[in-house]
């Protein structure tokens, strides 16, 4: 499968995604933020994580705007597979491919640990090797993953089995646990956790090989 | 012209800067009840009209500077 890992002046997450690609037996090639690319080049996306456009205005508010997301929508909207990691799901969110918006951390701290999460619904595309109700283990680093939608989207989701991944203990305030989220025709989605960073027993874990 | 776009929290949001803030103040023995966080943007524009201009900062607004679940916005022009 060919993957495109999109860069944005700011992602920093992108050579470790790569080597997820590669490691998964994939082909990662890169997207750049101010091209628009084929749709039919790719036959999934990654938006990886870090601090798109330094995060000025809001988190993933500039990078929902530029070129490069003109297309990734436009292959969202063919039904193909996209996921966003960390910064990718809160530009996924501000792009309107995800419904709700990740906000400031309850403890208004940047929080830097492991923590343990469950499959809520599972989809054909992504973490697909893990059970539903399955725990598992992945590394979290964000300032702004407390995700909120107003309650009448909130119970949309949860209707249509859009949760994807929930924390096992809420570090950062989410709505309803929320550490990941699919729209609903399932085909994008958004995970605060890096699974790029628990790939091999050295990094701490290897639950992040079982992503792709 | 010059515009002044100020965008503020919900209220029904809980705002954390805005209670970060609030509680160093009031640990500091400042006497207030709340403290909200926003964002102030300035913009300058080159239309001659002023109604085509305001209209344009709206735009701008609803495109990028604010997050409509999340955030209010009012627009005032600051060199009349």
């Amino acid at each position: 499968m060919r993957i495109g890992v999109v860069r944005f002046p700011g992602t920093n997450c992108d050579a470790d995604v790569f080597q997820m690609v590669e490691n998964s037996s994939h082909e990662p090639v890169w997207l750049w933020h101010q091209d628009r690319f084929d749709v039919k080049s790719v036959d999934s996306v990654i938006i990886p994580g870090g601090f798109s456009y330094g995060d000025y205005l809001r988190c993933g508010a500039l990078a929902s705007r530029s070129a490069v997301m003109k297309s990734v929508s436009e292959f969202a909207e063919q039904g193909r597979p996209v996921l966003g990691i960390c910064n990718g799901f809160q530009i996924l969110c501000e792009s309107g491919l995800l419904p709700g918006v990740l906000l400031r951390n309850e403890s208004v701290k940047f929080i830097d640990d492991w923590v343990e999460l469950s499959v809520e619904n599972g989809n054909e595309y992504f973490a697909k090797k893990i059970p539903v109700k399955k725990r598992f283990c992945l590394p979290i680093a964000h300032g702004e993953g407390r995700y909120f939608a107003p309650p009448e989207e909130l119970k949309k989701i949860q209707d249509k089995g859009q949760v994807w991944l929930s924390y096992v203990k809420n570090p950062n305030g989410s709505l309803k646990d929320i550490a990941g989220l699919m729209n609903e025709k399932k085909n994008v989605f958004g995970l605060m956790p890096h699974p790029e960073r628990a790939m091999q027993s050295w990094m701490g874990g290897t639950d992040g090989g079982l992503f792709l | 012209m010059k515009w002044g776009v100020k965008i503020m929290p919900r209220d029904a949001l809980l705002d954390s800067q805005g209670r970060a803030v609030e509680n160093l103040l009031k640990e500091n023995h400042f006497q207030l009840e709340q403290c909200r966080v926003g964002r102030y943007v300035e913009i300058s524009t080159t239309q001659a009209s002023e109604d085509k201009a305001r209209e344009e900062i709206q735009k701008m607004t609803q495109f990028v500077l604010y997050n409509p679940l999340i955030e209010i916005f009012s627009i005032e022009r600051l060199d009349k």
